[in-house]
Order: structure tokens, then sequence, then C-alpha cells
């Protein structure tokens, strides 16, 4: 076995026999133009990320949370990102990296529409047909993303089996890629899946720390105390925490969701969470072996969480060493904590933050005592297409910070349109 | 003993179906009534919740078996309960293997799993997940026990590969007849022959398999060379409809079904074989 595979015992190549040639096809792509740049593949990743994508990104300094918390709080933009999301800077390299294969089409998975939409625009960018899969659940609680991947010309095709969310989505996406492996490449969206994927999507999202240790550098004189990011299936926290990883000073905080509860129903096959890394064994799915919510038997549980981005049994195997390691440490937040973190972030810094990323600041807000004197927290993305989702969960709940609705109720009763 | 052993004399006929579908006493008789058919050797599936390779036949029925309490010790108490004399393969995803407790040694992973399987009479694995790559700490058990351990070579599998997986195998080469996923299609890939070729020098028969659903399918796989044939979602629509609780089925008619498909589907099996030998004598 090839190290390079593995993360120490973590990684791997567990996929059927059909899609291994593809799989070698891609590695060697990946080492040839990713790694040695071949044919100038990189420098025209870096043009279309600055014209396209609209790197580099701020780092900003977050004034009334800084006030608000005693410390010192930088918030890396990534919403800022062409599409909302941190998400193109891998959406894009892929599909270049297939343009550069030959490849004559683009399949991808999404669970919170994100990565759909910034495959999209990269397939309409550069020209490629593309096909996402998305779980019925996350197409009814992510309807903007939907509409926007459609305007961008892609095809959607609903995922019904499970609870119909990410993890249903990833695995009908190698339904497709095992018929037409041949011409297609699988743009999978996040740090997970067969080797090579943790590795050159990590590779893809390092951009996030590059530029935010050069930034915090130049803006403060030193490194930050601890870098904050939210873990679904993790790039975003790969991305932040790269090129920190050997700076053994700064922390590393990668915030799960806990959802409603860490506790488990065996029985039902249903974790109330989707914390992976804080509270999953080791096992093997959708082609690696990492951290898994499953049940004694290694069935794979249904995970849960009010981000629908976040919401996935596993995680990337690069993470699930680290922890293992003791360099970052994970920790998670429940939907109450996430949503009142979203509100905040909105009201007091005027950033809409994406319920995944809230995730973030609901542990920034809970225990910002322990993470030092500079903190950056990496916005992974903006949350408009949340904005559905946050209206009917906070009517649910007695939320300390959430905004007062009364007057779009008021107009809906008086036969207002909402 | 190798599974080698059934395909000496003539064309082996190899079902698939998942343990406990729809419920573990019906399928203990739907599995007894493929061997009436004349099954020589069957793929017994353990089902796992995220079935990546499998079509919406098998994946129902994989969700049907896993809601009536399917888990990897219910299976095996199955095959106890089986009251069948042909060999039989577990046909599952890593997972399931890579998490499994032996009951009294209290072992985990491979060994533990290939033990209990030997135990109970198991004498391979199709692992559908786990390419040669991956394979070494099953390989050592499979050997330690006895049993063998069956690749699948895709129409993607070349070069390199092909020879890396030509060391590894053993029982039988399960030569998938397309690219994609599993289900039962209406006609013979292309591909099946050109597939055949790739494998001709190898020394242990080849079953092919993915999209057979007629004896006129097994007949043209057959004659075209192949030592025998494979066939899961054709036999799982059998059982799914009988499952179906519009159609009201009796499940001993449900089982009678699955034994003519059975027979249907060895004598094509066989025709082919009398095919292939009519053209050589010519
Ligand atoms: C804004 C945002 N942040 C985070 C995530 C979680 O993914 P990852 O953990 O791979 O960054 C998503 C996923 O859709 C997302 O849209």
């Amino acid at each position: 076995m090839s190290t390079d595979k593995m993360f120490g015992e973590y990684g791997g190549q567990f996929v059927p026999e059909s899609l291994m040639p593809a799989i070698e096809e891609l590695t060697d792509a990946y080492e040839r133009y990713v790694l040695d740049n071949e044919a100038g593949f990189v420098d025209e990743f870096q043009r279309r990320l600055a014209d396209f994508g609209g790197r580099p990104l701020p780092l900003q300094h977050a004034e009334s949370l800084s006030e608000r918390y005693d410390t010192e709080v930088y918030l890396k933009r990534e919403d800022l990102l062409h599409g909302g999301a941190h998400k193109l800077n891998n959406a894009l390299g892929q599909v270049l990296l297939a343009k550069y294969m030959g490849k004559e089409r683009i399949v991808a998975e999404t669970g919170a529409g994100q990565h759909g939409t910034a495959t999209a625009m990269a397939a309409a960018h550069l020209d490629m047909p593309c096909e996402i899969y998305m779980g019925e659940t996350d197409i009814r609680r992510q309807r903007p993303n939907v509409f926007r991947m459609k305007i961008n010309g892609a095809e959607i095709t609903p995922v019904t089996t499970g609870r119909g969310t990410l993890k249903e989505a990833i695995s009908e996406t190698m339904r497709d890629w095992a018929t037409t492996v041949e011409t297609t490449h699988y743009v999978i969206g996040s740090v997970v899946g067969p080797a090579p994927f943790p590795r050159m999507v990590r590779d893809f999202q390092a951009v996030i720390s590059e530029e935010a240790r050069e930034q915090v550098q130049e803006k403060t004189g030193r490194l930050p105390d601890a870098v904050l990011a939210c873990a679904g299936g993790g790039s975003n926290t790969m991305g932040a925490f790269h090129h920190f990883v050997d700076d053994e000073d700064v922390d590393l905080y990668a915030v799960e969701a806990g959802g409603s509860s860490l506790d488990v129903d065996e029985e039902a096959g249903v974790a109330p969470n989707s914390a992976s890394l804080s509270t999953g064994e080791e096992g093997v799915l959708h082609g690696a072996r990492t951290k898994l919510l499953q049940d004694s038997h290694g069935q794979i549980m249904e995970s849960h969480s009010v981000s629908a981005g976040l919401d996935y049994a596993g995680v990337g195997p690069e993470l699930a060493h680290l922890v293992d390691e003791d360099r970052v440490d994970a920790v998670n937040v429940d939907d109450d904590s996430a949503l009142e973190a979203f509100h905040r972030l909105s009201q007091d810094e005027g950033v809409i933050p994406a319920l995944e990323t809230a995730h973030a600041f609901g542990y920034l807000e809970e225990h910002h005592d322990e993470l030092g004197d500079l903190v950056i927290v990496n916005v992974s993305g903006r949350g408009d297409k949340d904005l559905e989702t946050v209206l009917e969960e906070t009517e649910k709940r007695d939320l300390d910070v959430a905004p007062d609705m009364s007057v779009l109720r008021a107009a809906a009763g008086s036969g207002g349109d909402l | 003993m190798s599974l080698e052993r059934v395909f000496a004399d003539e064309p082996a006929f190899v079902p698939y179906v998942a343990a406990g579908d729809p419920t573990y006493e019906e399928s203990l008789e739907y599995v007894e009534a493929l061997e009436r058919g004349g099954a020589d050797v069957i793929e017994l599936g353990l089902p796992f919740s995220e079935p990546i390779a499998e079509g919406s036949t098998i994946q129902e029925a994989v969700v049907r078996s896993l809601e009536g309490g399917m888990t990897p010790d219910r299976y095996f108490e199955f095959v106890e309960d089986l009251d069948v004399a042909v060999p039989l393969v577990c046909m599952t995803y890593y997972n399931l293997i890579a998490q499994y407790t032996h009951p009294e040694t209290g072992e985990t992973g491979p060994r533990a799993f290939a033990r209990r399987a030997d135990e109970v009479g198991i004498e391979g694995f199709v692992v559908v997940d786990l390419p040669a790559e991956e394979a070494e700490p099953l390989r050592a058990a499979c050997d330690e026990f006895g049993q063998d351990l069956v690749f699948i070579i895709a129409p993607t599998t070349k070069g390199e590969r092909l020879e890396r997986m030509q060391e590894n195998v053993s029982g039988y080469v399960y030569v998938q007849a397309r690219l994609g996923v599993t289900g039962a299609r209406d006609d013979v890939s292309d591909q099946t022959e050109e597939s055949l070729a790739r494998v001709d020098d190898w020394d242990v028969p080849k079953a092919v398999g993915f999209g057979i659903k007629t004896g006129e399918h097994a007949e043209r796989i057959v004659s075209a060379g192949a030592d025998g044939i494979i066939v899961g979602s054709a036999l799982v629509d059998i059982i799914a409809e009988g499952a179906d609780p519009e159609v009201d089925q009796p499940f001993a008619e449900t089982a009678q079904r699955l034994e003519s498909k059975a027979r249907e589907l060895k004598e094509g099996a066989l025709a082919g074989a009398e095919r292939a030998a009519a053209e050589r004598s010519d």
C-alpha cells in the first residue's frame, strides 16, 4: 500500500473495480498537472480563481465581535468568493482538470447546493455539460441554490433513497460515475472519497490558509492563536488549516454539527447530529477508511443537522488523522447555537453567514475565553441560500438574538404576498 | 476445496439474492427454490446500507432486508438455517467485514468475519468495494480458512491491473458484462465477448454477470465462452413482485416462479455449452 493514499490509517481506495482505472488516471493527472504544473495547469487555475472567482479575498477585522469577546477576531471572507462559498476553489480546479484530462462530462453531488452551484458555474464557465445529484430533502431546504444550478444550465437529478441528504447523493453520483466513467469526471465536493480526492481537494482549498497566513502576519505581525472552521466533509476546514498545520502554536478547531443531540438512536439507525469526528467510529464509506456515524454492525446511520452542508455521516480522512494526532481539536455545537450565531453575526457584523459557517461562530460564542488573543474564523459561505430555513427554524424556537419577524406576519395576515 | 470444482463439468448457474429479502422465513424458501431450479453456487448478499454498485432492484431488496432486521450475525444464522447442498459465497461491502466482531472470540475485522463465515460453511467472498489493492487483510484470512476471494473484472480493467488481479483471484473470476450498476437488461452487452477475451488465458473459471435476464441471454453468454452466468436483479425482481402488498401473491407461488426462472437460466446455459461444442466441431 502506497503511503500517499493514506493519512495514517485513514484513506485508501475502497471502490468498485469499474472505477479503479479512472482513479489511477486521475492520480496520474493530479500528479502531472496539479503537483508538477504540467501544461501550465496551475497558472491557468490561479488566473481563473482571480478573474472569475475574485481572489484574493479579504481577511477582515471583525470589530463588534472583537469587542464582544475581548479577543481580536478576523474573518476569512470565503463568502465573497464567486458563488458565495469556498466550494468554487475546488469545483473550478476539478472542472479545469477534467478539461485537461479530455473528459466530456461532469457529474457532482451536492448537499447544501453550494458545491452543486459552484460546479454548475465552473462547468458553464469552461463549457462542460454537467449533472448534479441532490437529495430530495436538500432540494426542499436549499431551493435558491437549485434555481441557481438550473440557471447555469445544469441537470438536477433528485435522490429519493434514505433520508434524501448528502450521503445518498454521493452514493447515487458514484452509480452514475460507474456507468459513464470513460467520459465523465466526478467532481466530489469535499475532502472525502477515494485517493487522490482528499489530497487533491485539500490542495485546491489550501489557497484559503495560504492567503490567510500571509494576511494575518501583514495586519498583526504575528500568527493567530486559533483558526476555526466548520466541518461537514471538511474541505473548508482543511483549506483553512493546511498552511498552519506546521505552526504548532496555532490551535486548529474543526466545528461539527451537534444537531439536536449527541446521542444516537441505534435501533432506528439515526444520529440526531453529524458529528462524525467527535462521536464516530472508524470504518469504510464512499471509497475511504475514515470516522463514520455507524451502528455496531457497520451500517451507516442517517445523520442530522439544521445545515444541509454539514449533514453527512462521514468526514475527510486527513481531518480524522489530524484529530487522532491531536493536531486538530474536534468540537461541535448544536442547531440552536448555530442559529443564534447566524443572527448574531448578521446583526453585529453585517455578514449573513451560511448555516454551516454559523457553527464555527457558535463555538466562538461558547468558548472565546479559551481561544487566545487572536482568532481567525473561516467564513466558509454566505447565508442567502438559508433564509427560508432560518425563518422556519427560528419560529420554532425561543432564541435570544432572533429579530422580530412580525412585520412579515402582519403583511401576510393583511393579504400581502410572502 | 476451491469453488472451481462446480464449473468443471458443465456451465454453472450462479444466482444472487439478498439474504432476508423480503423476510427471513420467505428468503430461506427462496434460496432453496433456487437450488431446486439448478443453482450451482449461490451468491448470498449480506445487505449494506450504502450499496453503491447496485441498481434500484437490488437497492430496494437491501432496504427490505435491513428493515426486517438483518445483521451480520443474523446472516450467519440464516446460512445455518438454510437447507441447501450447493456452495455459498457471501457477497457484501467491506465496512461490514471491517466492523465485524466474532461473537465468541471477540476478535474484530476480516479474520473474525472469515472465521465466522467458515464456521457456517461459506466458501468464498465477493466484496464489491474491495479492489485487489485493498484486499490483503481479507486475502490472508481467506487463505487461512481455505476460502476463495472472487474478484470482479470490469470492462475498464486493463493492462497491469489485469495482471495483478490474475495473481490474486481464486475460485472464479466475476466478469462484469457492462459498465455501471447491477440491473436486469433486455439485451446482452457487446462488451461481453471483449471482456471474456481479456481473461481467456486465466486458469480460473469465468462467470459473467450484470444485466442477464433470460435463458436466451444465458445461452449467448455461455456460447461466447463463459464458464458460468451470474444472475441477480432478474431474480430479485420476482421477489419484489411477490413482496408487493398490492399483488398479494402467496410466497409459495413466488418460490415456484423463482424455481422456474432458475431452470430457464440453467437450461439456457447448458444450451449455450452445446452450441459452443457444436461450433467447435464444425
Ligand atoms: C458554506 C458551506 N460551508 C461548509 C460546508 C461543509 O462542507 P466542508 O466541510 O467540505 O467545507 C458547506 C457544504 O455545502 C457549505 O456550503
